[in-house]
């Protein structure tokens, strides 16, 4: 093809300038806390804050919960509707999808008022147990992708076989599913995971309404009473967002079978 | 299969005395559907129902009714506007970089790193956007100022307003282009060679290769992917809150405000307000999962 390219590089050229620009200007404004002078005092302060470090440790905790809480449901149940239920794939599939159509501020309502303190499972009683719901929430959110990359995980593997032969070797069922089946979909539960931790770490819509302490509240919190930090907080933000898709990019580079986040 | 049935250990006596009669297969997805039912249908169906009760719990079509008052009426509306500008922008400017780096005939090494960027770009949403945005065309942002700078431009003086309509959707589109990138690139690798070239050999222009060929298999996915850019829009929170406080009247924030201190005085009529918002992204999202369906069609 020798037509002209004129119009795929402008439309890159524009792309770049539109996605660029901002991440330019937010690092620039980060470093403008100091008067007259450009300095990293803004991530100074925001690391050294104690609210900081606590919120940040406890959504970190939620997305490490989240992701086992995840893969412990999502990973059998995958493994067992292609092995002996194929006909409830399709019910199943649907479940799945259910979190990108009820928007995660209706699923919230609605446990708000299922799971208040008078309720029959009063899950919003005590402040561990509202976590517990808070992982939960999170593992609904995550359900959509989690259960895409695990399915196409075990679509990439013959689970017949692999069942078979752990089955005659004298393998029990959990043998079967952490030392059999896990491992060959391994690439597929590390990329649902890591997009599971972009989308749990800044979540700001459950946690707050859940009035719970995690890292998505805390943004807004100093997103409206602070200048220069929220810059240097969507920085940091970026920078996690990125790595955790680098390292589904490098494990998924490493072995076959990875699969698309979307 | 004698082992696998050791899932079935906890079936009931009757299981263990004829083992191959009853299939207890569906005992292994009790784990999954239990918590579906608990932590996503049954809290759903709760406002479904509540929202055609009133406090008292009788039967009513009230709260629904209630709905068509002018603040909810524009507080949907406002949204639609924002989700389907954001969404319809977002799908041409991502088929553009899509159809540059698929068909472009660009470097070879664009594509990856579109693709890696887009998956980045794509989950950086919610609060650090409106900050990232703030900051760039804020009324101290870079932009804002550098423009002021060298050439005496401000923005703000032409109506502009980052906390405002163009604002939010502007400010979405750095999540739904990058969307739409990611689906559509595999849906442009299916455009098979062959079609254009059968196409040309006929005598097609281009303009008739994508009018006649290239559109007719595409429709599916560029409809769909921009219904979901749509209700990916249309349920967001918190860049919106970030971005514009309370001072945008949209039906997200609107919710969000119910909730919190049930702002209109009525809880059986947020439960209407989010049966309304279901509804718009469930019917978006079911055109997107049907149209799906038909798009796959083509890529065997």
């Amino acid at each position: 093809m020798t037509r002209a390219r004129f119009g795929p590089w402008l439309a890159i050229v524009v792309g770049t300038i539109y996605f660029l620009v901002p991440l330019i200007g937010t690092f620039e404004f980060s470093l403008r806390l100091r008067r007259g002078e450009y300095s990293f005092e803004a991530y100074r302060i925001v690391l050294a804050d104690p609210r900081f470090q606590a919120t940040f440790a406890y959504s970190t905790f939620l997305a490490v919960a989240t992701i086992v809480v995840g893969v412990l449901l999502v990973v059998p149940t995958a493994y067992w509707i292609q092995l002996r239920l194929p006909r409830l794939r399709p019910v199943v599939e649907f479940i799945t999808l259910l979190p990108l159509v009820i928007p995660a501020i209706v699923i919230v309502f609605g446990y708000l008022r299922i799971y208040n303190s008078s309720s029959w499972l009063p899950m919003t009683a005590s402040e561990r147990a509202t976590d517990l719901l808070l992982t939960f929430s999170y593992v609904t959110l995550a359900l959509p992708y989690m259960y895409r990359a695990v399915d196409t995980g075990l679509r990439a593997i013959d689970v017949r076989t692999l069942t078979e032969a752990a089955e005659s070797l004298g393998a029990r069922w959990p043998t079967i599913l952490f030392r059999v089946i896990l491992p060959n979909v391994r690439v597929a539960v590390l990329s649902g995971a890591f997009l599971t931790f972009a989308i749990v770490i800044g979540e700001f819509t459950m946690a707050s309404l859940l009035d719970r302490p995690a890292f998505g509240p805390y943004l807004q919190l100093i997103g409206a009473n602070r200048a220069y930090e929220p810059s240097a907080l969507a920085i940091i933000a970026f920078v996690v967002t990125w790595a955790c898709m680098g390292l589904i990019q490098v494990f998924g580079r490493s072995t076959r079978g990875a699969a698309a986040p979307h | 299969m004698s082992q696998l049935s050791d899932v079935e250990a906890s079936a009931p006596l009757g299981a263990r005395l004829r083992p191959r009669q009853i299939s207890w297969a569906w005992v292994g997805v009790v784990p999954f559907f239990t918590f579906a039912l608990l932590f996503l249908i049954l809290p759903t169906l709760y406002l479904i129902v509540g929202a055609f009760q009133d406090a008292d719990g009788n039967f009513t079509l009230d709260n629904i009714i209630n709905l068509f008052q002018p603040s909810i009426i524009s507080a949907y509306w406002v949204s639609i506007q924002v989700s389907a500008a954001s969404a319809l922008g977002g799908a041409a400017i991502g088929f553009f970089l899509a159809y540059a780096v698929v068909l472009g005939g660009l470097p070879a090494w664009l594509r990856p790193t579109l693709m890696t960027f887009s998956g980045v770009a794509s989950n950086f949403a919610g609060i650090p956007l409106a900050f990232a945005f703030l900051s760039t065309l804020g009324r101290t942002g870079l932009v804002t100022v550098l423009l002021i700078k060298y050439f005496d431009f401000n923005i703000y003086s032409t109506g502009f307003n980052l906390l405002s309509f163009w604002g939010l959707a502007l400010t979405y589109l750095y999540f739904q282009i990058p969307l739409m990138v990611l689906i559509l690139t595999p849906a442009l690798d299916g455009l098979k060679r062959e079609w254009r070239e059968a196409s040309a050999i006929l005598g097609a222009s281009s303009w008739q290769y994508w009018r006649y060929v290239a559109l007719p298999v595409l429709w599916p996915s560029l409809l769909g992917t921009t219904l979901l850019l749509f209700a990916n829009a249309f349920g967001a929170v918190a860049t919106a809150y970030a971005l514009t406080g309370s001072s945008l009247n949209i039906v997200t924030i609107l919710l969000y405000a119910q909730i919190r201190g049930d702002v209109l005085h009525d809880p059986n009529l947020g439960y209407a307000l989010a049966l309304g918002m279901i509804l718009i992204t469930g019917l978006s999202n079911g055109v997107y999962i049907w149209l799906r369906a038909r798009s796959d069609r083509w890529r065997r």
